[in-house]
């Protein structure tokens, strides 16, 4: 069941196209940011609101990088590995987060603090390499700088 | 070539480490000046003639002429009742970062390019199509939009004009073939977003199939100071024929990665050597990719092309977003297309079988060379892939299959070496 607060959320969207199907995106990261992440029953009940098919929804869902359609930690680290970050170092970063807090791309610590995902180019390639946790951005990293970051967001 | 008058009007706003203007301090240096002149002195159509005379051009990477493109939309009494603009916010492409810098620097030059381009073609409604990871464009775009419609910018009877836009912010969920341009209908539209099939043309057909126009953040940058300085003074910012100034970029280890504004035909020499400060010490240049992911690699050779998009056409690759990634001599070029192909890989929508198959393949392969697994005949494997998605050029549903093999193909033709050295010695020659 979605919450009153969900439902009104994804009703004030509604406000801005002509169709209710049109605010998909948006219904799925309202109930994400809720949630942590869309489960199957959530598909179901966005699906009804919206009036479509929950496999219509579910195939908007899982087309997104974004939209988790699993559990994720506590925060979600998104590592840029596109070009410039790969020519700049990212296979150090990404490799330095293994050690440090034992996942790979697509895992998630042992006490669920951390989710590990690769992430597109996030536009910021003159301060390569970068990388964004939960919301924010972090650049010019370097392993010194990762593990002061980490340390920040366990407290 | 003639010599182009040395102004900035994308960035002349821009204080770098500050807010950006808001609304008062936009105003106060000419800005909404363009739309007062255009909703009091231009009929539509004449905002449409000096953008075409100006010979702006697509900044998205296409380099369509934007005009052009807006003259195709249905005008007058017999148009459909409702038409869109879309400004096409998702950059993805690995290697750009200049939109990002013209929404965070100054959101109020964007908008007022949009208020410009729908008025043009009469749209009702306008949307941004934001990338989910420009949070901080997103708080100002907020801002920026609230401060247009108080200060009747925006709403209903613009400046009196009889004119009404409404202009909505939506933010995506990350998915690089969102930002082509009929997958972006569709993901607005609330579908799963893949590309449709052209024609019909969004101009005609787009958003819930009435006329819509997608415009690159850049591109509508560039509207308010045509309209406010005429065709003339526009062409005057660039060594060429096609006009105004261009967001240069460069990234990758050269000594001062950044973006520059700069006459449209810039060589790329003055780029690197003097706005870039040249490469990083103990590096040499190998190549670039001169306008993001999907454009093929230039060489040495080609440092003194002016950025222009014939020049860089004609030399085999594409000036696409003007954003440049540098290859230097202590990087493998085989690892860096691997890494460009799996960006491909995990990207393609899926729609179309030589994409959707053939793109996982060619990284397959360039994974075994760079990891000593290679063989001879990946080599003729990795051609046949190109030849069958260049053969089909025009019949994929989009452009991504295309752009995902031009650095692939290119890099075969400039670095053969590379690639023969890494099946011969069957390891990675560049790690240590
Ligand atoms: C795979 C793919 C991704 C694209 N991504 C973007 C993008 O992020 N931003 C953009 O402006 N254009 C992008 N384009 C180009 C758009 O389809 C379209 O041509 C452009 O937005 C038109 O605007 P312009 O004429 O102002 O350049 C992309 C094209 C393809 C094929
Ligand atoms: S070319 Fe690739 S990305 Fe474009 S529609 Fe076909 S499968 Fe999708």
């Amino acid at each position: 069941m979605l919450t009153e607060e969900e439902r009104r959320e994804i009703e004030e969207e509604f406000e801005h196209f002509d169709y209710k199907q049109a605010v998909s995106v948006d219904a799925l990261k309202i109930v994400q940011k809720h949630r942590g992440w869309v489960s199957d029953e959530s598909i179901k009940d966005i699906a009804e609101l919206l009036e479509m098919s929950p496999a219509e929804l579910d195939g908007v869902a899982t087309f997104y990088n974004l939209i988790y359609r699993k559990p994720v930690g506590k925060h979600v680290i998104l590592l840029c590995d596109s070009v410039s970050c790969w020519v700049m170092g990212c296979d150090r970063m990404r490799a330095h987060f293994t050690k440090r807090l034992g996942i790979d791309f697509g895992e998630t610590s042992e006490d669920n603090e951390f989710t590990l995902l690769p992430m597109q180019c996030l536009g910021t390639c003159d301060h390569a390499p970068a990388m964004m946790i939960d919301e924010t951005l972090h650049r010019d990293l370097d392993e010194d700088k990762i593990d002061g970051i980490i340390e920040r967001y366990k407290g | 070539m003639s010599e182009p008058i040395r102004e900035k009007p994308l960035t002349k706003n821009f204080s770098p480490g500050e807010a950006p203007f808001d609304l008062k301090q936009y105003e106060s240096g000419g800005g909404y000046q363009a739309v007062r002149k255009a909703m009091t002195e231009m009929a539509p159509e004449d905002v449409t003639g000096v953008v075409k005379e100006a010979n702006l051009r697509g900044r998205g990477g296409a380099g369509f002429p934007t005009g052009m493109k807006w003259s195709f939309v249905p005008m007058g009494d017999r148009a459909p009742k409702r038409k869109y603009l879309v400004a096409n916010a998702d950059e993805m492409e690995p290697g750009t970062f200049k939109d990002r810098l013209l929404l965070e620097g100054d959101p109020h030059q964007f908008i007022e390019g949009m208020i410009l381009a729908a008025y043009a073609i009469q749209a009702d409604v306008a949307y941004i199509f934001l990338r989910w990871a420009y949070k901080k464009a997103e708080a100002l775009l907020g801002k920026a939009i609230a401060e247009a419609y108080e200060a009747g910018y925006l709403g209903k009877n613009i400046l009196g004009s009889g004119y009404n836009l409404e202009l909505y912010l939506h933010t995506s969920a990350g998915r690089y073939i969102c930002g082509e341009e009929t997958a972006l209908m569709n993901a607005l539209e609330g579908k799963r977003p893949i590309p449709r099939t052209k024609p019909p043309f969004p101009q005609t057909s787009g958003l819930w199939g009435k006329p819509t126009i997608v415009q690159n953040v850049e591109t509508l940058c560039n509207v308010p100071h045509i309209v406010a300085n005429g065709a003339d003074w526009y062409k005057s910012l660039s060594y060429s024929g096609n006009g105004g100034t261009k967001l240069f970029g460069a990234s990758g280890k050269i000594k001062r990665p950044a973006i520059w504004e700069l006459p449209l035909g810039t060589p790329m020499r003055e780029l690197l050597e003097e706005h870039a400060g040249g490469m990083q010490d103990g590096l040499k240049f190998r190549g670039v990719l001169p306008g993001g992911a999907s454009t093929d690699f230039l060489v040495e050779e080609h440092l003194d092309l002016p950025m222009d998009y014939e020049p860089v056409m004609e030399a085999g690759s594409r000036l696409g977003t003007g954003t440049m990634v540098i290859l230097d001599d202590k990087t493998c070029p085989v690892g860096m297309i691997r890494n460009l192909e799996l960006f491909f890989t995990r990207e393609s929508c899926g729609f179309c079988t030589p994409c959707r198959d053939g793109i996982p393949w060619t990284h397959r392969l360039l994974d075994a060379i760079e990891t000593g697994d290679g063989k001879p005949e990946d080599i003729d494997n990795l051609d046949f892939i190109i030849n069958t998605i260049t053969r089909m050029l025009g019949r994929t549903f989009c452009a991504f299959a295309p752009g995902a093999v031009e650095p692939l193909q290119s890099g075969l033709k400039y670095f053969r070496d590379d690639f023969e050295q890494h099946i011969g010695e069957k390891r990675c020659p560049y790690a240590s």
